[in-house]
C-alpha cells in the first residue's frame, strides 16, 4: 500500500512548486487580481508550456494524459500560490467535453489558445443538475467563472425536458461582472441568445455533467488544501517572530493551539483530497462519496483555517497588506464552488443512507 | 498512490479471516453489552487469548524470536483490522502485548526477555502499568514514586493512579524516582503486585465501571534485576512504552467506528428519522470524519511503511479520533431521543443500554494516552517549531 506521491509524481510538485514561485509570486497575484478579469495572459501561455492546462486531456488530444493524483499534486501547489484566474473553469469544461466522448476544443484548452468555462448555475442558485431549466440555449445563467475571457461556454440546458450540454461561443454571449468576495477568481451572469453545439443529451449529459462536477471538486479540494497550507505557515511564522509580554505569541497555548487546529485541518484536508483522486482514478465504488467527503471536510475546514488564520495575527491579520485575507476570500468561493459542506452532506445521505450501501463494512 | 493489498497480504488477510470467523467465540456478541462481573468477564477474555495464542495469533508484531510472528506493518494493519471485523473479543493482557512486551523486547535483558514474554502472550500473567501519580499526569517527569537502593534490591514508596488493569495484574512496569536531585532521573522497574506492600484500590470511573486502579506502595523490595534499561535512564524507555500508545491501534477504530455508524443508520430507519433533514446532516458528517480518519490512518501507515517513521499527520490520531468519537456519540444520543437514556439493565434500551455507556465512556477519550491539550503542545512544538509551552 502507498499512500502519496511515486517519484514522478513528485517531481511534477516540485517542479510547479518552484514554477509558480517564480512567475506567481505574491506581488503577481495582487497585479492580476486588480486586472479586472483576474487573467494574465503571460502566465496562462507559460502555464500552458509546463502542461498544466491539459493535465487530464489525453495525448492524442493535445495532452498530458495524467491521472487524477498528478491533477490534486498540481492542484495544491496552485492554490498554495494563490493563482488567480481560469483554471478550475477550464478544467471543468475540458472534463464535461471529453466525458461527454467528445474531443471538440480539447488541444486548444490544454495550448492556452482556448479558454473555456462552464455554465450551470441559474437564478435558483442550485448545483444539482436536476435544477437547471434554462431552454436551450437562450436565457440567463449566473455565477458563471471566467466567463469574461472565455471563447467557449459549456452551457447546460434544457431540451425538450432533457438535459443537454451544449458549447456555445463565448463571444456570442453577454457578460456582466457579479462583483464578489475572491478577487482572484472573478464571476458573471451570462445571457444566451440562441445557437451552440449539441455536446450530449439526457443520460449522456447527466454522465458527463456529474463527472466533470466531481474531478473539478477533486482538483478544488486539493486546491484548498494548499491554501490552507500557506495561511497556517503565514501564520506560525509570524506567531513565532510576534512578542508580546516579552514572548513569542506562539508560545501562549492559547495561540499555539490555534496552529495545532490549523495544522489538523490541513492535513486531513489533504488525506481526503487525494484519497478523492485516487478513488476516482480506480473507479472504486465509494468514489463519488469519497469526492463528497473531501468537499465536506475541505469546506469548513479551509473556512475555519481562515478564521484562525487572522485571529492568531491580530491586528495585522485584518489588514490589506497581509496576504491571509486573499486566501480568506478564496476560501469563501472555494467553499461554496460545486456545493458547500451541506450540499455534499446531503449527497453522502443520498449516497450511503439511501442506498444502504453502509451495510458492508 | 496505490491502496491495493500485495498477494502475500491478501493471502495473509484470507487467512486471519478464515481463522477469526471459524474461532471467534458465537457468544460474545451479546455478552459483550450484557452485565456480568469484572473477574467473570476477564477470565472470559483470558481464556480467549490463551486460544489466540495456542493459534499462534498472540502478539502479531512481535519479532519470532519472541513468540511473535515478526508480522510487517501492513501485516499488523490487517490482523487488527480483521480483528475488529470479526468482533472477536479483546485480549485480556491488552497492556501486556501492546505496550510492555515491546518495551521489554526494547530495553530489557536477556533474563527478563526470558523470564517475561513468552507469559506475557499466553496471558498466564497479566500486566498493568504505573506511571501517573495524583501529582504527576501530563507532567510525567515530575513522577515522586521513590525507589532507595537497599543492597541488590529498590524500596518503593509512593502512589500511583489511572491504572488500568491493576486489579487483574501480576506485574506491573513501574515508573519510580531514583535520582531525587534529576528532573528526569527516573528509572522503570518491573514489580510484582503480589509482593507485600502493594494495595490496589478500585477508583470507579463517570461511566460506573472501575476499569482503573489507584495502587500504593509501602516498603515494597523490588530485586535489582528488574531494572529495565540503566538505573535514571527511565524516561527514555517509559517515552518508548508511550510511543507504542500512538501505533497501530488505531486500525481498528475505523472499523468500529464504521460498524457503529451503520448500527445509528439502523436505529434511524427504525425510528423513521432517515428522512429528517437535519438527522441526514449529521450523520453524512459523521460517515464523513470516519473516513477522513480512515484516509489519515492509511496515509500514516504507508508513511511508516516507506520510511519507518510516522509522518506529520501520526500527531494528529489521536486528537482526531477522540473528538470525532466524543462528536459521534452526541449525534448518536440525538438519534435516539428519549431512548439514548437508558442504561444497561433497561428492557427498553436500544442495545441493551450500550449506547448511554458509550457516550459517558467517550468523555475519557480526550484525556487517556495525552490529552488533547498534550497533543496540541506536541503538534506547536515538535511539529510547527513553535516555543515549547511549559
Amino acid at each position: 500500500m502507498q499512500f502519496g506521491l511515486n517519484e514522478s509524481q513528485k517531481i511534477l510538485q516540485s517542479n510547479a512548486r518552484k514554477f509558480f514561485a517564480a512567475e506567481c509570486s505574491p506581488a503577481d497575484v495582487r497585479r492580476i487580481m486588480e486586472t479586472g478579469t483576474a487573467h494574465d495572459e503571460k502566465l496562462w501561455s507559460h502555464m500552458a508550456e509546463q502542461g498544466f492546462l491539459g493535465v487530464l486531456i489525453p495525448e492524442d488530444a493535445g495532452g498530458m494524459g495524467l491521472g487524477m493524483v498528478e491533477l490534486a499534486a498540481l492542484a495544491e501547489e496552485m492554490g498554495r500560490a494563490l493563482v488567480p484566474g481560469a483554471f478550475i473553469s477550464n478544467l471543468l469544461a475540458a472534463s464535461a467535453i471529453h466525458a461527454a466522448g467528445s474531443t471538440r476544443h480539447l488541444a486548444g484548452i490544454a495550448s492556452g489558445k482556448i479558454k473555456a468555462t462552464l455554465a450551470l448555475l441559474e437564478s435558483s442558485a442550485k448545483w444539482n443538475p436536476e435544477a437547471v431549466a434554462m431552454p436551450a440555449v437562450t436565457g440567463e445563467k449566473m455565477f458563471v467563472p471566467d466567463a469574461a475571457i472565455a471563447d467557449v461556454i459549456i452551457v447546460a440546458a434544457r431540451d425538450n425536458g432533457e438535459l443537454a450540454l451544449y458549447a456555445v461561443d463565448g463571444k456570442s454571449a453577454a457578460k456582466t461582472a457579479m462583483p464578489s468576495v475572491d478577487l482572484t477568481r472573478r464571476i458573471y451572469k451570462v445571457a444566451f441568445s440562441g445557437g451552440g453545439e449539441l455536446l450530449a443529451r439526457g443520460d449522456a449529459a447527466h454522465k458527463a455533467l456529474n463527472h466533470a462536477l466531481d474531478v473539478a471538486t477533486v482538483a478544488l479540494c486539493a486546491e484548498m488544501t494548499g491554501g490552507m497550507q500557506r495561511t497556517m505557515e503565514i501564520a506560525v511564522e509570524y506567531a513565532k517572530t510576534r512578542k508580546q509580554f516579552g514572548k513569542p505569541i506562539g508560545q501562549y497555548q492559547a495561540v499555539q493551539h490555534q496552529c495545532a487546529d490549523m495544522f489538523l485541518w490541513t492535513e486531513s484536508s489533504r488525506s481526503a483530497a487525494y484519497y478523492a483522486a485516487y478513488a476516482l482514478d480506480s473507479a472504486i465504488p465509494d468514489a463519488r462519496a469519497a469526492v463528497s467527503v473531501a468537499k465536506v471536510y475541505a469546506s469548513d475546514a479551509c473556512r475555519e483555517t481562515g478564521n484562525r488564520g487572522v485571529q492568531v495575527q491580530g491586528g495585522m491579520g485584518f489588514t490589506w497588506e497581509n496576504d491571509t485575507h486573499l486566501y480568506y476570500r478564496r476560501a469563501k468561493s472555494s467553499e461554496i464552488a460545486f456545493g458547500d459542506a451541506t450540499y455534499h452532506r446531503e449527497r453522502i445521505a443520498q449516497l450511503v443512507i439511501d442506498q444502504a450501501r453502509s451495510a458492508a463494512v | 498512490m496505490d491502496l491495493n493489498l500485495t498477494s502475500q497480504e491478501l493471502q495473509f488477510r484470507d487467512e486471519v479471516r478464515a481463522w477469526f470467523s471459524a474461532n471467534v467465540p458465537k457468544d460474545w456478541v451479546k455478552r459483550r453489552n450484557a452485565e456480568e462481573s469484572m473477574q467473570a468477564r476477564f477470565d472470559y477474555l483470558r481464556q480467549w487469548q490463551r486460544t489466540m495464542f495456542d493459534a499462534g495469533w498472540a502478539g502479531v508484531s512481535w519479532p519470532k524470536q519472541y513468540g511473535g510472528r515478526g508480522a510487517t506493518l501492513m501485516e499488523q494493519v490487517i490482523f487488527i483490522e480483521e480483528m475488529a471485523r470479526a468482533e472477536a473479543p479483546p485480549m485480556a493482557n491488552v497492556l501486556g502485548l501492546g505496550l510492555i512486551g515491546p518495551t521489554i523486547i526494547a530495553y530489557g535483558n536477556d533474563a527478563q526477555k526470558t523470564r517475561f514474554l513468552q507469559k506475557i502472550l499466553s496471558a498466564e500473567e497479566i500486566w498493568c502499568q504505573g506511571f501517573s501519580e495524583p501529582n504527576a499526569g501530563s507532567d510525567l517527569a515530575a513522577a515522586s514514586t521513590e525507589a532507595k537502593r537497599d543492597g541488590d534490591h529498590f524500596i518503593i514508596n509512593g502512589h500511583k493512579c489511572w491504572n488500568s488493569y491493576a486489579w487483574a495484574a501480576d506485574w506491573c512496569e513501574l515508573v519510580v524516582r531514583t535520582d531525587p536531585d534529576q528532573h528526569k532521573g527516573l528509572t522503570v522497574l518491573l514489580v510484582g503486585m503480589k509482593a507485600p506492600g502493594v494495595e490496589v484500590r478500585g477508583l470507579k470511573q463517570m461511566s460506573g465501571e472501575s476499569e482503573f486502579c489507584e495502587i500504593f506502595f509501602r516498603d515494597v523490595r523490588v530485586p535489582a534485576e528488574n531494572v529495565v534499561g540503566k538505573v535514571n535512564d527511565g524516561w527514555r524507555v517509559a517515552m518508548g512504552t508511550l510511543m507504542h500508545e500512538r501505533g497501530t491501534f488505531g486500525a481498528a477504530l475505523q472499523v468500529n467506528y464504521r460498524r457503529n455508524f451503520n448500527r445509528l443508520v439502523e436505529i434511524a430507519r427504525e425510528r423513521k428519522l432517515t428522512g429528517d433533514p437535519l438527522v441526514r446532516q449529521k450523520l453524512a458528517q459523521m460517515y464523513a470524519e470516519i473516513e477522513v480518519m480512515r484516509c489519515n490512518q492509511m496515509r500514516a501507515f504507508s508513511r511508516i511503511n516507506e520510511t519507518g517513521v510516522p509522518g506529520p499527520e501520526g500527531s494528529i490520531q489521536k486528537i482526531f479520533w477522540s473528538e470525532l468519537n466524543q462528536r459521534f456519540q452526541q449525534i448518536a444520543m440525538e438519534v435516539l431521543g428519549p431512548y439514548a437514556q437508558l442504561a444497561h439493565g433497561s428492557a427498553d434500551a436500544f442495545d441493551q443500554g450500550q449506547w448511554a455507556y458509550n457516550y459517558l465512556r467517550a468523555r475519557g477519550n480526550t484525556i487517556e494516552a495525552g490529552t488533547s491539550e498534550i497533543q496540541r503542545n506536541i503538534i506547536g512544538h515538535f511539529v510547527l517549531g513553535l516555543p515549547k509551552s511549559y
